[in-house]
């Protein structure tokens, strides 16, 4: 196993892993592709092609001049609707995470296993089972239809994911380190701001990023509590796609999806490693 | 130096629980709002879904009269064959080609690193996004058989997509694609976990890769087998997006699964009871997956803790 030599076998190992490769960025360059030739040139052709005119004005279009149901200001508005709800909730579900996750493994408190036991459920949980509750609380506090509303769900939905990460990377800090401060008066606040929180930096980046990949890319809540002008871009997306259903317009539509898509890929270019860490942690409970 | 019982004369003498209030309240504010709401909305769900409420929650008892009429409802059943169909096909395929992707780069190929970012890439994106790539690909308009026709070959089919019978395959294509890469990490995880010394004692042996991976190294996977597919099944029921942006349920219902059917009775014909009948029927299906997966792990860990 140890052989780097070419010989026939490891020759059909790459011919293999590359062809799989090519198959896995087919969609990708396909999207890519599409999103620089014209919609006529594809209405001619297929999805599948070689650009002949660079249609650079496809991303101008999709930025800011598309119109999804009676508005034409692209994607733009919908973007920043993701942005404003995501960022928010990546923030306030990690912050929350990291204080209830070190408060479960080294402050400890009565009850603590159930609180947690019980918070975890959350991972399992269909979203479905909360769908009609969240439609019910979002109105009657008058957030539904709002980012805000978008928020705070996230916020709290997130904290099953941000408590466990957390929790499971603090419970190896050693305790001697917390009773030590204990006894010299630190108190919850000063401990975690002093100790535990430099040491977090690893698993708060692994935590941003599963958080805004996740709340980046949700679609049922987008499309069940707002509507409009409101949505986050991937309820936008589906809109824009049943709208472009009797005049084509696939360049267009191409550009909005790699748009769509940028923050998220970006994240998983510059924080790969950690994304893994993020799935394999996810995983291995 | 009693540090412990120092008297710090220049504090107000605030009562302990005042002093500790804000502690108090970043611990429990947030964990008890996470936690209840869980518990609290879950109940919720369930008691409605013992209601006749249609367009507005009411108060009232039908018994199991929505249930009924859910799994008589042919978009249920329907979805639920689907599900079955779909749930076992993705998770074995994926878990297949997970493990084989994690065999092949198992193999000290070169930009190892490379590789698994591009069969990894697409958990990165939304699965709106996958499904609109996919729609288009698939679609024999447009797509895959478009392309095969305008090379000359016109009598190329392959346009699942707008099947009846085999819609549902295009799911877990998508699917596939989409999240074979998650079951890739977690295997090549456990191959590299795998005791080297072991490995070379079987090699000093005489036993050739293939054997070493059959006898010594693929046994070794089971636990992580287990929980890729346990995932991947949750996944499978709970898969809403990827349908809805790659055939909505089309074409008529053919490729409807329980998420859908949800939503369907929620929001557009405003069926409330039944909607949450459907969603608790939803949560049993999960159950019937997690509650045995629940116990392995826990026999597990006994073991571990007697080992």
């Amino acid at each position: 196993m140890r052989d780097r030599s070419f010989t026939p076998n490891r020759i059909l190992i790459y011919l293999v892993v590359l062809l799989v490769a090519a198959a896995w960025l087919a969609p990708l360059a396909v999207v890519v592709l599409n999103s620089l030739r014209s919609n006529e040139e594809i209405a001619q052709g297929s999805m599948i092609g070689w650009p002949q005119h660079w249609a650079w004005s496809n991303y101008l279009a999709a930025w800011s001049g598309f119109c999804v149901a009676e508005t034409c200001a692209g994607i733009r508005p919908y973007m920043l609707n993701s942005a404003l709800v995501t960022i928010p909730a990546t923030i306030f579900s990690t912050l929350l995470g990291a204080i209830a996750g070190y408060a479960v493994s080294l402050w400890r408190f009565r009850g603590d296993t159930w609180i947690y036991g019980i918070v975890t459920l959350g991972l399992f949980l269909p979203q479905q089972m909360r769908l009609l509750p969240w439609t019910i609380v979002l109105r009657d506090i008058g957030l539904i239809n709002t980012l805000a509303g978008l928020v705070l769900i996230h916020t709290i939905q997130g904290l099953s994911f941000t408590t466990l990460f957390c929790r499971n990377y603090y419970v190896a800090i050693p305790h001697e380190l917390i009773r030590a401060a204990r006894i010299d008066g630190a108190g919850f606040f000063r401990i975690f701001w002093r100790i535990i929180l430099p040491l977090s930096p690893p698993i708060l980046v692994v935590t941003v990023i599963w958080q805004f990949t996740h709340i980046w890319n949700e679609f049922l809540y987008g499309v069940t509590f707002t509507s409009g002008q409101q949505q986050p871009v991937t309820a936008a997306l589906i809109a824009l796609s049943a709208a472009v259903a009797d005049i084509p317009q696939h360049g267009v539509q191409s550009a909005a999806v790699i748009i769509a898509a940028l923050p998220t890929l970006l994240i998983y270019l510059l924080g790969g490693k950690y994304f893994v860490r993020g799935l394999t942690a996810g995983a291995v409970k | 130096m009693s540090n412990a019982v120092s008297i710090r004369p220049d504090r107000p003498a605030l009562p302990e629980w005042m002093r500790r209030l804000p502690e108090y309240l970043m611990i429990w504010v947030p964990l008890l709002l996470s936690a209840a709401h869980l518990v609290s909305f879950s109940l919720w769900t369930v008691w409605i879904s013992f209601t006749p409420s249609t367009l507005v929650p009411v108060t009232g008892w039908v018994g199991l009269r929505n249930y009924s009429s859910v799994l008589a409802s042919r978009n249920w059943q329907i979805a639920f064959d689907n599900l079955l169909l779909f749930g076992s096909a993705f998770v074995l395929l994926s878990a297949a080609t997970g493990l084989a992707l994690a065999i092949l780069l198992d193999q000290r190929v070169r930009g190892e690193n490379v590789l698994r970012s591009v069969f990894l890439y697409p958990l990165a994106v939304s699965f709106v996004v996958t499904g609109t790539v996919w729609s288009w690909l698939l679609n024999p308009g447009l797509g895959i058989q478009k392309l095969v026709h305008d090379l000359g070959w016109t009598s190329f089919k392959f346009d699942w997509l707008i099947d009846r019978d085999m819609a549902i395959w295009t799911i877990v294509i998508a699917a596939i694609w989409q999240s074979s890469g998650f079951a890739m990490a977690l295997f090549l995880a456990g191959l590299r976990s795998v005791d080297a010394d072991i490995i070379k004692a079987a090699q000093i042996d005489g036993a050739g890769p293939v054997r070493i991976y059959r006898r010594i190294i693929l046994p070794s996977l089971w636990p992580i087998t287990i929980t890729v597919v346990v995932i991947q099944l949750q996944f499978a029921i709970s898969t809403f997006d990827l349908v809805r942006a790659l055939t909505n349920g089309g074409p008529g219902i053919a490729t409807q699964l329980p998420a859908l059917v949800v939503y369907d009775l929620m929001f557009q014909r405003s069926l409330l009871g039944r909607g949450a009948a459907a969603a608790v029927l939803m949560l049993l299906i999960l159950l019937a997956v997690l509650l045995p997966y629940a116990a392995w792990r826990y026999v597990q860990r006994r073991r571990a803790a007697h080992a």
